[in-house]
């Protein structure tokens, strides 16, 4: 390993610009990337981002694991979300290998898909307030990512990385506390988000930090590659959900809320829009998880059994229960040779998923399209010319998870 | 409240060694340095958080200095690159300075045996409490603050200065 | 009229001929692929003609095929078109041997990044790249790491060796079989002493 990770640039004593570094280490939980800023007294003039601080090269390790235990790995890309990645990974690999899902099994995964966003917007708008001095925001918001955390625990049993479903549905059915937990989520977190909106939306100091930092144009935007919040600020409606459904959001009404400038004070009122664009889609969701009566509502997955770990007592009484869950364990499951591009709306953005199969037991190739790692390039072109504390507001509205930006 | 160490007590007075009271104040009052790079950072704001409450342990003020800071607590993987980072920010604390690795990636490189993650960050650092989990709870996360708590009030006084923490300290390259 | 698959494989013989070849559409995408030297003109066509353009770099990837000599190396472009809704995946093969391909960052700014990543992975050299060096792993390294012939697992690491998981070595924890050679000189007495 080197003795300097930093390098400074050629000539840098004689020049008249500051150099300063942004360096890995954070005093905020952004994640660890770095910048070096060239300043012109308090303005900035060019960036040299370096990422790479946490790579820990989840396309190779797909290569060796089967599909299930890549699931975990999916997880640790966009840790805020982390059920939206395992829902985007079974919905690939249902593609490629042709299952279908019933209803219900959509709906339960928008309830869980959705609540995952809603999560994912709180950090990061909560964070937007922390990094312009106002903490309260963030304490008081954090108290119900816990109530979403619990509705997790319920379903799969972990708070954060989730692991959650399978190919094909789900483990185990939503049980009463789940429901319940859900309906306290429902009633209670409309008014809290109402008042994290009364104190920033309008607030002076806010709007004078966050209003005319870091804006793009839908051009600039697109050309960059920005999907997600970031893009719809800027004033394009690209929205994954709408253009290619999956997993029946078409049977859902909602709204895309579209931005003007692009710049951070419209990013986060984009958020905060889609936090209550996802809470109406969740009751939706709710209700017609609900019409399903008697036998219908024990549906939890596919009926695959080649893809999907049978019950324990059919295991030990069944023979092709046992043929089948010694395969699926084992990885011996029979994927067809094939490629495929499927993809999610994540909390940042398009999250896609190319998969060539060769046939074998592992993927020949995983790819994951990462949308911070598209979209943090545009980096240098937000922030010419403005000021420093400018930069550190668009960092954080950008929302740069730096566990999906490496993978 | 916290308990009183062990002395001889009588009117106006009590007696006890230097070593119990400066553990005592110390262990109750961690400024920690959360070194937060992926998921379990995520695990530490939770616990930063009301329903937690790490504040609650003397760990009001988190600081972003490391010469501010007493605990440096490794949150996430670290991978290559990261290593000498880490390095450098454990050198620049001051004495007396300890170490969690929170995670199993930090621990041990958790499920990530690659050729670009550092297999724990005790191949550059000495750790004095490891926490696992894949994120630990946070429930786990005060628990490991907890025994770096016992560690801290147990600690004597000579410890820094004597001749096997320089042999664990030469073992790393720190001088 | 709407754009359907037929119609761009149709524009794109019309204008390319025998350069475009191998059209399929696996689950829906439609696929080809054109000589490397072809490939900014392909891209180009896609974007510039009003009926097609396609606008948007969804994806910039590569794969290695160490089976096919002389094609090893696939770079992957997956393009999007916004206003019609359809997806298009064009691939360009280059042999491993002398890896260059034109770079796409004149046409899309995100192709930047994605073209690092992927020089980082497979040593693909973009050719007209403004930056090109590695960007997720270290500025040392000198191989590149996605290769197929390159071992996940760091060979170097001394906590996950044989002797750690009673696979062989020397302190005998009871399942040795044979020495299988992989420890080196200094873990053949006491592995403890390393350990601080």
């Amino acid at each position: 390993m080197s003795e300097q990770h930093i390098k400074l640039p050629e000539g840098s004593i004689e020049k008249t610009t500051t150099t300063l570094n942004l360096g890995p280490t954070h005093p905020a939980t952004h994640g660890v990337m770095q910048n070096i800023l060239e300043l012109d007294g308090e303005r900035i003039v060019s960036t040299e981002q370096t990422i790479g601080y946490i790579h820990r090269a989840f396309e190779k390790i797909a290569e060796r694991r089967p599909l299930y235990q890549i699931t975990p790995l999916t997880d640790r890309l966009n840790y805020c979300s982390s059920p939206i990645n395992n829902m985007g990974w079974h919905i690939t690999c249902e593609k490629l290998l042709g299952v279908k899902t019933p209803k219900r099994v959509d709906y339960l995964r928008i309830i869980i898909m959705e609540l995952a966003r809603v999560s994912d917007h709180l950090i990061c708008n909560s964070i937007v307030g922390v990094d312009s001095g106002a903490y309260t925001g963030f304490l008081y918001v954090m108290q119900y990512r816990e109530l979403i955390y619990e509705i997790y625990e319920e379903v799969c049993g972990s708070r954060l990385t989730t692991n959650i479903g399978r190919i094909g549905g789900f483990e185990r059915n939503f049980n009463d506390i789940a429901f319940q937990k859900l309906e306290k989520f429902l009633k209670e977190f409309p008014k809290v988000w109402k008042e994290f909106e009364n104190l920033f939306n309008r607030n002076r100091i806010f709007m004078e930090r966050t209003i005319g930092a870091g804006p793009i144009s839908a051009d600039r935007a697109l050309n960059y590659g920005f999907t997600g919040p970031n893009l719809r600020a800027a004033g394009v409606d690209y929205d994954v959900r709408i253009h290619s459904p999956y997993s029946s959001y078409e049977d859902f009404q909602f709204t895309v809320p579209v931005g003007t400038t692009g710049d951070c004070y419209d990013r986060f009122l984009v958020r905060n829009e889609e936090i209550w664009q996802s809470m109406s889609i969740i009751e939706q969701a709710y209700k017609k998880v609900q019409e399903f009566k008697g036998a219908e509502a024990e549906i939890y997955h596919a009926d695959v059994p080649e893809y999907y770990l049978p019950p324990k007592k059919d295991v030990y009484t069944k023979m092709e229960a046992l043929i089948w869950h010694f395969k699926i364990i084992m990885g011996e499951i029979d994927m067809p040779a094939g490629e495929v591009y499927q993809s999610v709306e994540g909390a940042n953005g398009e999250l896609g998923f190319y998969f060539i199969s060769d046939g074998g037991r592992t993927p020949y190739r995983l790819h994951f399209r990462r949308p911070c790692f598209v979209y943090y390039q545009a980096y240098e072109e937000l922030t010419k010319g403005a000021m420093l504390s400018d930069a550190i507001i668009v960092m954080s509205s950008l929302n740069l998870i730096a566990g999906e930006m490496d993978a | 409240m916290a308990d009183m160490p062990e002395g001889h007590q009588g009117e106006g007075f009590f007696a006890t060694s230097l070593n119990s009271v400066i553990g005592l104040a110390r262990k109750n009052s961690i400024w920690p340095l959360p070194f937060a790079t992926s998921c379990c950072g995520i695990e530490f704001m939770a616990t930063m958080g009301s329903h937690y409450d790490l504040a609650r342990f003397g760990s009001e003020r988190v600081g972003f200095s490391p010469r501010q800071c007493d605990l440096l607590m490794v949150m996430g993987t670290i991978a290559k690159k990261m290593g000498p980072v880490v390095k450098q920010v454990y050198l620049q604390m001051a004495e007396p300075r300890w170490v969690i690795a929170v995670g199993a990636c930090a621990s041990s490189g958790g499920i990530f045996d690659t050729y670009s993650v550092l297999q724990g960050i005790d191949q550059v650092v000495p750790v004095d409490v490891y926490v696992p989990g894949c994120p630990p709870r946070p429930e786990a996360i005060i628990d490991g603050v907890m025994r770096i708590q016992d560690l801290v009030g147990k600690e004597s006084l000579r410890r820094r200065n004597s001749q096997q923490y320089k042999a664990l300290l030469d073992g790393y390259g720190i001088q | 009229m709407s754009l359907t698959n037929e119609h761009i494989k149709q524009r794109l013989t019309e204008k390319f001929g025998e350069q475009v070849s191998a059209f399929s559409e696996p689950y829906g995408m439609l696929t080809f692929e054109s000589p490397k030297d072809f490939n900014l003109k392909v891209l180009n066509f896609l974007f510039d003609d009003e009926e097609l353009r396609f606008r948007f770099l969804t994806d910039l990837c590569a794969v290695h095929y160490p089976d096919k000599p002389g094609n090893e190396l696939a770079v992957v472009y997956h393009l999007h078109n916004l206003q019609d809704n359809i997806r298009i995946r064009f691939k360009v093969y280059t042999d491993i041997n002398k890896p260059d391909v034109y770079t796409a960052t004149g046409l899309f700014s995100s192709a930047n990044w994605m073209e690092r990543e992927t020089y980082d992975f497979y040593g693909i050299n973009f050719v007209g790249h403004p930056n090109l060096k590695r960007i997720l792993n270290v500025d040392e390294m000198d191989y590149f790491p996605l290769r197929k012939q390159y071992p996940l697992e760091d060979q170097s690491r001394i906590d996950k060796d044989d002797e750690m998981f009673g696979r062989g070595g020397t302190i005998g924890f009871g399942t040795e079989k044979t020495d299988h050679g992989t420890l080196t000189e200094s873990h053949k007495t006491n592995v403890g002493n390393d350990i601080v």
